[in-house]
């Protein structure tokens, strides 16, 4: 962490930042669990390198992929809303070892933003890892109680009279937000909509970017 | 934990500071809220995380919250809300 700010609210807190600090006490307990099971039997370093790559192929395109269907397709926006999980798993998402899936479709009104306060709980079949901002003490403390202004230091400054919803993904649930859809943008082909949905856009903390 | 609770019902989350893997958040503790949505039922989390069998399921809900009713000095706007998933146990019918 680098500096402390004082700001608006009047009460110093450190900036959100893309890079938190990993503990060291947290490493060598990492190390020292995965030599044991690996001596054990339990897996063995090629199945830890093999999940590795497994969770790194998955990119937030799949995601951006999926809210473009949203948008153009009302039979799967229907069944979306119904069950996300079954839905991303209906366009070749695999989602067999994934929570249940929860979409939230922003509208003029209400903009959500997803955070998990008690760890780092994140649509990963989906949008692959989080970013490492997501999962800094500073935004899962300040997200919840200062949604606002964190969406300011990301750029996004919404007017009083939309309404702020945060999700706190605590338990069984992902939550997948889907962006309004921007203006202008209406019959285009879902490839090129896609391409205007970022990763960011799909956890809240920003909107899909505009035509042209 | 016989408690039945639809879409719109008022609820308290319970107070409480167990040790071990509790997944309600501290902040909500105490507070009160709505039923936004019911999600299912799940296995226990508090007893999946130690190796056992987590049942009987609990019911999930998801419980949404006003921002002013969950921090006395919220600086947003009025309409500001939390949506917070709950299990069962967590909750009772509040008035």
């Amino acid at each position: 962490m680098s500096h402390t700010q004082t700001h608006g609210h009047g009460h110093p807190h450190d900036p959100i930042e893309d890079n938190p600090d990993v503990r060291p006490e947290h490493l060598l307990l990492e190390q020292a669990m995965r030599e044991l099971l690996i001596e054990k039997g339990v897996f063995s370093a090629a199945d830890i390198t093999r999940q590795i790559e497994d969770m790194d192929a998955i990119t937030p395109a799949q995601g951006s992929t999926f809210v473009a269907k949203y948008w153009t397709d009302p039979e799967f926006r229907k069944a979306a809303q119904k069950d996300g999980k079954a839905a991303a798993e209906s366009m070749g998402i695999d989602m067999s070892v994934a929570p249940e899936l929860v979409i939230l479709e922003n509208t003029p009104e209400v903009h959500h933003v997803v955070v998990c306060t008690l760890c780092s709980c994140y649509p990963r079949a989906v949008l692959g890892l989080p970013p490492a901002w997501y999962k800094s003490v500073e935004y899962r403390s300040r997200c919840v109680n200062d949604p606002r202004g964190v969406l300011k230091e990301f750029g996004l400054d919404l007017p009083e009279d939309v309404d702020i919803r945060v999700a706190d993904s605590t338990a069984d649930m992902r939550y997948l937000v889907v962006p309004l859809q921007p203006e202008g943008s209406a019959g285009m082909p879902e490839e090129q909509l896609a391409e205007l949905v970022t990763r960011d856009s799909m956890i809240g903390v920003s909107q899909a970017k505009p035509v042209g | 934990m016989s408690l039945k609770l639809k879409n719109g019902d008022k609820v308290l989350v319970r107070t409480g500071n167990p040790t071990g893997h509790c997944r309600t958040p501290a902040y909500l503790r105490g507070k009160t809220g709505v039923v936004h949505r019911k999600l299912g039922k799940f296995k226990n989390p508090e007893q999946l995380a130690y190796g056992k069998s987590g049942k009987p399921k609990l019911i999930l809900y998801q419980v949404r919250f006003e921002q002013t009713a969950v921090w006395p000095n919220y600086g947003g706007a009025p309409r500001d809300t939390l949506l917070v998933d709950i299990f069962e146990h967590w909750l009772e019918a509040a008035t």
